[in-house]
């Protein structure tokens, strides 16, 4: 568990300059955090990395960006090193590495699955309607409930990881709340003065990024809860699938897949447009890889319920999964990892704030 | 471009932006010519943090009122009653009314930052600093529709009688010659220019450092003196304050600033104390030390202060020097050993009951018997490790400039020039006659861009 000295040195020398300028300090969560240091330990420097939501508003507002000699880029310091402290902390540690920076491992993470969700509808016997017509419910259970418990139990050794590293203390239901609101309201990419962030057009303030990353955020939970909601249905009440559009699932599942689908795509385009050099510019690829891998996860889910009597709906069925496979499989090894260390960090300096 | 403009603003920072956006505003075709390429845009404004605001109650991020005579009497004690009241009152009236207009051309503030809370009330500060706002007022003026040409240079402005005929640039390494109706030159002083300083200030200037933009050499400002145009403030006077001695020659802007200053000792080359480094805080010292450390031998001071003081400052850009010793520390400042232990040793045999040390206000801690004095905050300076600073004059901005009247028009001895305006710290010279006072220059650019501009638009629309 160790992170590249290059990374946490230049990031340092950077946070220093800020800490002597402290002009940015109204932007985000980062800068006050920052200041209430004088020395930086590396523990502190990830802590910032992991808040840093990569807003670049600090960068364009910076009179000190290359070409001056002092040559500040903060999003790309705090950017390399908090994919650095990912890889460093992530367990199993081998893997991380390769999912975070390679959309074409995420590709070929997802043919995998496609292919194994594909050999297992053609294998083994099928029994029920709709889906279960093509891999029966206790295949899918068998399948996906290690497949998402297993990542879990990965982050969790993460997030425990980044916990003990930047010196967390006792959580309360405060600093739950503050990070939660935080993430709700996408409060560190509101750039202080709710404008919004620089993000797809320079020094342009912006709120693409944001309602974005919102609508995935919504999407996604509209899924899961489409999701959880038909487990109860079919264990609670015995109603297994297929449900009609007037149903929990249904309702929750065809607006989540709009949002988690058009969200996705959007932020895609939003990178397009984005300066890789503002980020890191290694992870370009594996950011670039999940985002897609969520938008066809969504789009063809949506597919799926189109295409529900359609002689394709088999290989529909095993594209589908074999994605959210792929998905769970490998949270805790590509963006989707950030989501957990972002709140992670928004609690610990719910934590300083307290303190302080 | 084939057009020639109704407006052509010389420059690229605050007062030239507010110009250009009256002016288009009006409905007035503009061209801005900024000297620097397009990361450095902006002058001297790209440094800024703040605008010192009147306002009769609390106005945006600012809290309770700052009223007309405060804020004049505030002028008064900086700039020792060297200021045309006339102008110092317009610019402080019509700052209430530019803070809304800031706002509602992009610029966003916020409250004070954090050891400026001496400062919430008076002055407004750009979230983000002042590249924020010269970003935002680019980004205002291409919505208008402005032109604006990076590394353009003007050369010289024709003036024949009592009318700017032509404005000759050079631009992408071609000569360029345009007879707009109306010209704001907007372009700074001339404290970039090191041998005009040299010639203005003495041969110490060459030892100094800029604080900002190199690009204001002055150029216009001297093709328009050379001219016969009017001009006001002290030729020979710059505004400077000490820094940290390795800052870079040119733009090292706010982090250069070493605040260690009154719980140290300070000695020149020859290892000598030579003024009272606790006289009083020190953002009303920084200033004159500019002046102390620029009539020491090159124009540089060595800061020493010990274990005990190093957290009770502003952290600095540049690490300080460290030794276990003063002897070591000197040898390491290239400062003669025996000769600042002895200074160190005087010193600290001067210092008394330090009981009452207290470092955010003037604790009375002083020396006795000693010359000069340490007159608050003197401890002894024996804990090691020992740390050491350099410090060199560092230079804000120039005081001479292009008189202006109330309507930011320029003149001759033979009266107005009829389509001349000037705006910025090339007329601030008009109001600040020495000394200066925080976010008071980012008020008279906002102030008089938008009264040039509008002037000039109105003479252009007319024409």
């Amino acid at each position: 568990m160790q992170m590249q000295p290059e990374f946490v040195e230049e990031a340092r020398r950077q946070a220093e300059i800020c800490n002597a300028c402290r002009y940015c300090e109204g932007y985000c969560a980062v800068f006050p955090a920052l200041q209430a240091e004088r020395a930086f330990a590396e523990a502190d420097l990830t802590q910032l990395a992991n808040l840093c939501h990569n807003c670049r508003n600090c960068y364009h507002a910076c009179q000190y960006t290359a070409p001056h000699e002092f040559d500040l880029n903060l999003p790309k310091a705090l950017a390399e090193l908090r994919h650095d402290s990912w890889d460093a902390f992530a367990w199993p540690g081998g893997l991380a590495r390769g999912f975070q920076r390679s959309g074409t491992m995420i590709a070929a993470a997802f043919v995998l699955g496609f292919a194994a969700l594909f050999l297992a509808a053609r294998a083994l016997p099928a029994e029920g309607e709709g889906f279960y017509a093509v891999l029966s419910h206790n295949v899918m259970v068998a399948i996906f409930a290690p497949a998402f418990l297993l990542p879990l139990a990965s982050l969790s050794v993460s997030l425990r990881r980044y916990w003990a590293h930047v010196g967390g203390g006792r959580i309360t239901l405060g600093h739950l709340r503050h990070a939660f609101g935080s993430a709700a309201k996408m409060r560190n990419l509101a750039g202080g003065h709710g404008d919004g962030c620089n993000f797809e057009e320079e020094d342009r303030f912006s709120q693409a990024r944001r309602h974005a990353h919102t609508a995935v955020l919504v999407g996604f939970l509209l899924c899961f809860a489409s999701t959880s909601s038909g487990t109860v249905l079919h264990y609670v009440f015995d109603a297994p699938a297929p449900y009609g559009f007037w149903s929990l699932p249904k309702l929750l599942g065809v607006p989540g897949g709009l949002l988690l689908g058009g969200g996705a795509l959007w932020l895609a385009h939003l990178k397009l447009k984005a300066d890789p050099e503002l980020g890191a510019p290694s992870a370009w690829g594996g950011e670039m890889g999940f985002v897609l891998l969520l938008a066809f996860v969504a789009w063809s889910g949506l597919a799926l319920w189109l295409l529900r009597d359609h002689a394709a709906l088999p290989v529909v069925l095993a594209l589908h999964l074999g994605g959210v496979l792929a998905f769970f499989l490998l949270m805790p090894f590509t963006k989707m990892a950030h989501g957990f260390y972002r709140l992670a960090a928004l609690v610990r300096d719910a934590q300083r704030r307290e303190a302080s | 471009m084939t057009d020639t403009p109704d407006i052509l603003v010389i420059g690229g920072g605050n007062a030239a932006l507010c110009a250009a956006i009256e002016a288009a505003e009006a409905g007035a075709r503009v061209l801005i010519l900024e000297a620097a390429p397009k990361p450095y845009r902006g002058g001297n404004s790209r440094h800024t943090r703040n605008f010192r605001c009147m306002h009769d109650g609390p106005l945006s991020v600012l809290v309770d009122a700052y009223e007309e005579e405060e804020y004049v009497a505030d002028l008064m004690k900086v700039t020792g009653g060297k200021t045309d009241e006339n102008l110092a009152r317009l610019a402080i009236r019509s700052s209430q009314d530019c803070l809304p207009w800031m706002e509602a051309h992009g610029v966003r503030f916020q409250p004070s930052l954090s050891g400026t809370l001496s400062l919430a009330r008076t002055n407004a500060f750009f979230m983000g600093g002042g590249k924020s706002l010269v970003n935002a007022y680019y980004r205002t003026v291409e919505a208008l529709g402005v032109e604006v040409r990076y590394e353009a240079h003007v050369m010289h402005l024709e003036l024949d009688g009592d009318r700017i005929a032509r404005v000759d640039f050079d631009h992408e390494g071609q000569s360029h010659s345009l007879s707009p109706r109306a010209v704001v030159v907007a372009s700074g002083g001339f404290q970039a220019d090191r041998d005009w300083l040299a010639r203005a200030w003495g041969p110490a200037a060459k030892n100094f450092l800029i604080r900002g933009t190199p690009y204001n050499r002055g150029v216009v400002l001297a093709d328009l003196l050379d001219q016969g145009v009017a001009s006001v403030g002290d030729p020979t006077q710059c505004h400077a304050v000490a820094i940290d001695g390795r800052a870079p020659l040119y733009d090292g802007g706010i982090v250069t600033r070493l605040d260690c200053v009154p719980f140290s000792i300070v000695v020149n080359k020859e290892g000598e104390r030579f003024y009272d480094e606790g006289e009083d805080v020190w953002p009303k010292r920084y200033a004159i030390w500019g002046r102390l450390v620029a009539a020491q031998p090159d124009q540089v001071g060595h800061v020493i202060i010990d274990a005990k003081s190093i957290n009770l400052f502003m952290p600095s850009v540049f690490p300080p020097l460290k030794a276990d010793s003063i002897e070591e520390l000197a040898g390491m400042m290239g400062l003669p050993a025996q000769k600042v232990a002895a200074t160190v040793a005087e010193f600290n045999a001067a210092c008394g009951d330090t009981s009452g040390f207290s470092p955010m206000e003037l604790d009375g801690v002083t020396t006795t018997g000693l010359t000069p004095p340490k007159t608050n905050w003197a401890r002894p300076i024996t804990e090691p490790p020992f740390y050491g600073y350099s410090l060199k004059t560092g230079v804000t901005f120039t005081y001479l400039g292009l008189k202006v009247d109330e309507r930011a028009q320029c003149a001759t001895d033979r009266g107005p020039i009829r389509n001349l305006w000037a705006a910025g710290e090339t007329m601030a010279g008009s109001i600040l006659g020495q000394g200066y006072l925080a976010g008071f220059g980012m008020t008279i650019g906002t102030v008089f861009g938008r009264i040039a501009g509008k002037e000039a638009a109105a003479y252009a629309n007319a024409a």
